[in-house]
């Protein structure tokens, strides 16, 4: 069986641990770098990014992650996860693990007042996926590597070669094709 | 971009915001520059205020919503969510926070009660709302109210964290005693707590509160948070403990790490470590009935 990695130093991480157990691979909470043994990818819960990366700086987690994907592990950002694995951030730098070639833009959509839930039909899932964005951020650019895999009016996820990043949050619906997705097309 | 119509859709988005601040620490702040220095250390959200509790209490004055201008610089000043509270029942208040483009309302105790009666009606509104609780009786009438998130309501502004266990503890009980019970004498409980049963057959069944239920009032220490956490809480409001000890950039840090790393002792003894002076406490038996704020409300 699969072994996920969930960061789980704040924000939506047992809405992905439920997930992962329900599409048949066994969750990892990750807060130390010891807790990334043996996993088979990783996701980078929804939460505020700033939180988040903080953690990920102080606990030397972002060396290691950084290294296990040059090596080939696969990661799934969803919404603050997203910003996280951005090469660049709207007026803000990079994230801190900037694995994906895309540039970001944070709350793009305004306060939690303009939070919203959209149903987008997915061509690689061939299934209409239930969209929630909570104070989602925006993806404003992607480069030529990097395939669009649901649109907006702008792209709202994204994979390039092992990573996959969604600004929204599939863990807060009650599909799990997303799930499906990443460990049967992204993991293997 | 508001795609939503439907108030149940609303609410189910007000309810998955404060899903995303789980494991955090919210921070009291009262301007621009506490606010920066309350994202620096990594805080989930920030509560907008004219005065911090333990100012209120000293005061005695009527305490009302934070002045517009002091919510909208603190806004401008960082990027994670921003809450402010308003008066219990206050429901002007909360339309004007609306009106600001606030991300969660905090309908609250620590402010001067402008309703003796009744809560605002939160089902009115588009903006989330917490709220506070002692108990489970007092936690779902305000989730049928409308309130997205639930905190403990504690006794704010005395560094004192007896009172946050109290309500923790009670509401754990009672939900464990929820769902020990039978379809008739769950009827019955319903009746007593002043609940609907439906909502009350959800929790039991959930063995949980259906909304995001955080730990508040007195915490000070990264201990008193990792405390909360460990008695089950989903993550702390922090309000005077910061801003009124000696090192709030310092203090603010360990509280969020403790609230991360709440089951490691080892790691919360090395955060715990020279904190310098934290603020003073407060023992809620020299207080009369009056001062107590967690009786605000019902």
């Amino acid at each position: 069986m699969k072994r996920i990695g969930v960061l789980a130093f704040q924000g939506g991480v047992i809405e992905h641990v439920k997930k992962i157990d329900e599409v048949g691979c066994v969750p990892v909470l990750v807060k130390k770098n010891e807790d990334l043994e043996g996993v088979d990818g990783l996701i980078l819960p929804g939460g505020e990014s700033t939180t988040i990366g903080k953690f990920l700086i102080e606990t030397g987690l972002k060396e290691k992650i950084l290294k296990l994907a040059e090596e080939g592990l696969p990661v799934w950002g969803t919404c603050a996860g997203a910003i996280l694995l951005s090469k660049s951030i709207k007026n803000q730098g990079s994230g801190v693990l900037p694995l994906l070639d895309i540039v970001i833009e944070r709350n793009a959509y305004g306060s939690q007042l303009d939070s919203f839930k959209k149903e987008v039909f997915v061509p690689r899932l061939n299934k209409v996926s239930e969209c929630v964005f909570i104070r989602a951020p925006k993806i404003v650019e992607v480069f030529s590597n990097v395939e669009v895999l649901a649109q907006l009016d702008t792209p709202i996820a994204v994979l390039q070669g092992k990573i996959l990043a969604t600004t929204f949050h599939p863990e807060l619906t009650s599909q799990n094709y997303w799930h499906s997705f990443f460990v049967e097309n992204v993991v293997k | 971009m508001s795609e939503v119509v439907n108030v149940n859709d609303r609410y189910e988005l007000n309810k998955n915001l404060a899903q995303m601040l789980k494991g955090g620490v919210i921070m009291d702040v009262t301007s621009p520059q506490e606010a920066e220095i309350a994202e620096k250390a990594g805080a989930v959200a920030v509560m907008a205020l004219q005065k911090v509790p333990a100012d209120l209490r000293k005061e005695g004055k009527v305490a009302r919503m934070a002045d517009p201008k002091i919510i909208l610089e603190i806004k401008k000043a960082v990027s994670i969510p921003v809450m402010a509270k308003v008066r219990i029942g206050h429901f002007v208040e909360a339309q004007i926070l609306e009106a600001l483009g606030i991300d969660y309302i905090d309908e609250s105790e620590v402010l001067t009660p402008a309703d003796e009666e009744h809560h605002i009606d939160k089902w009115k509104f588009k903006a989330a709302f917490v709220c506070g609780a002692r108990d489970l009786g007092e936690a779902l009438r305000r989730i049928q109210e409308g309130a997205s998130m639930i905190r403990t309501k504690g006794e704010a502004g005395t560094g004192n964290v007896v009172e946050a266990v109290r309500h923790l503890r009670r509401i754990n009980k009672q939900i464990a005693y929820a769902a020990s019970l039978n379809e008739d004498e769950l009827f019955a409980y319903a009746k007593q707590l002043g609940v609907s049963y439906e909502l009350l057959k959800k929790t039991a069944e959930l063995k949980r509160l259906p909304v995001v239920n955080f730990a508040a009032g007195g915490i000070a220490t990264p201990a008193d948070a990792a405390l909360m956490m460990q008695l089950g809480a989903d993550g702390v409001f922090v309000g005077s403990g910061i801003f009124k000890s000696k090192n709030p950039e310092k203090r603010a840090r360990a509280i969020v790490m403790a609230t991360t790393y709440y089951n490691d002792p080892k790691i919360l003894a090395e955060i715990s470590y020279d904190l310098g002076e934290e603020m003073e406490g407060i023992d809620l038996r020299g207080l009369s009935q009056n001062e107590l704020l967690q009786f605000r409300g019902n």
